[in-house]
């Protein structure tokens, strides 16, 4: 790729408001990582391979000594099989993206990058710089954070009690704004919305996010009449 | 190794395998018509999966933070500014509800 400063600058600026709310995350799971058993280079190591907070809270759940390695993987695989609707989206725009990049792509594919590149690209084509902007600094952040977490062994307080756990539910709603085109797009948020509550409800595991996904895409492709520009 | 190195490394290939398959899944396929209104639609409706559990079932300070900041996103304001009011909405709204 051709290095743009400005673009992976665009996307340092971007992301700076998540990392403040990610750090605290990141050492709360530091902190219940050191509690499970796990030395301070096992939940660095831990952070850095895996990189999905969501997946490392549910693994530390899992956790028990000595460590049930299958166990943990599939319950991985499950916590994080929403990213495959993620990339088959964020596919659409990678095409002006050299392939060599494509696999670390995958591998800092988390819902803070992957939202503000599906909201970048209803502007202007993605780049790789601007990806990156995004992703170094939230995977810098990220690994710091669990290892100050893991060797500390305690957290600047509760991030709920100074709001930070609803910093992510903001961003998104932030980020939504921008893909709103009417009311048929209120018809698939609607859809979405109470598919993925009631599933979150009623369906073990983080199968509410495929679920309620997949409900939004039925709504549209049923709405859908031949003619529309969309 | 270690049990727990083994299972470090297979939570992060489980992982992977989740973020590349998704990203490898399209390539090439060129969509249209109710396909491509489908695709488009698949965005928003994860962003909202994503957020509907904590803004519809956690209580009531969630959904209306949640309300608020919706409001605030669609008065096209920064986005830094719309979580900025989310944040302080919701431990204003926790603290006067418990």
């Amino acid at each position: 790729m051709t290095f743009s400063a400005r673009e992976f600058r665009q996307g340092v600026t971007d992301v700076l408001p998540i990392i403040v709310a990610a750090a605290p995350i990141g050492m709360l799971w530091g902190t219940l990582a050191a509690s499970k058993g796990l030395s301070p280079f096992e939940s660095w190591f831990m952070s850095a391979t895996v990189f999905a907070g969501a997946a490392q809270f549910v693994a530390l759940e899992v956790w028990r000594e000595p460590a049930p390695w299958v166990l943990l993987t599939f319950t991985a695989f499950i916590v994080n099989i929403r990213h495959v609707l993620m990339g088959a989206s964020l596919s659409r725009h990678t095409g002006g993206i050299e392939k060599r990049w494509h696999p670390l792509m995958a591998f800092l594919l988390a819902d803070e990058n992957w939202a503000f590149s599906e909201r970048r690209a209803l502007k202007t084509p993605l780049t790789a710089s601007y990806y990156f902007g995004l992703a170094i600094p939230m995977w810098l952040t990220w690994t710091i954070s669990s290892l100050v977490g893991a060797i500390v062994g305690r957290t600047f307080g509760n991030p709920a009690a100074l709001g930070f756990d609803f910093a992510f539910s903001a961003l998104f709603i932030g980020i939504l704004a921008g893909f709103w085109k009417g009311s048929r797009t209120g018809a698939i948020l609607g859809a979405s919305a109470i598919c993925a509550a009631l599933a979150k409800l009623y369906v073990p595991g983080a199968w509410y996010i495929v679920i309620g996904g997949l409900a939004g895409v039925v709504v549209a492709a049923l709405l859908y009449r031949e003619g529309d520009l969309s | 190794m270690t049990a727990t190195i083994v299972a470090i490394i297979g939570v992060a290939l489980a992982t992977f395998v989740t973020r590349a398959s998704g990203l490898y899944l399209m390539r090439g396929v060129t969509v249209r018509g109710r396909m491509k209104a489908a695709l488009d639609a698949l965005p928003p409706a994860i962003l909202v999966s994503l957020i509907a559990p904590t803004i519809l079932t956690t209580g009531i300070a969630e959904t209306i933070a949640a309300v608020i900041t919706a409001g605030a996103a669609f008065m096209r304001l920064p986005l830094v500014v719309v979580v900025g009011i989310g944040v302080v909405c919701v431990v204003l709204l926790r603290t006067v509800i418990s």
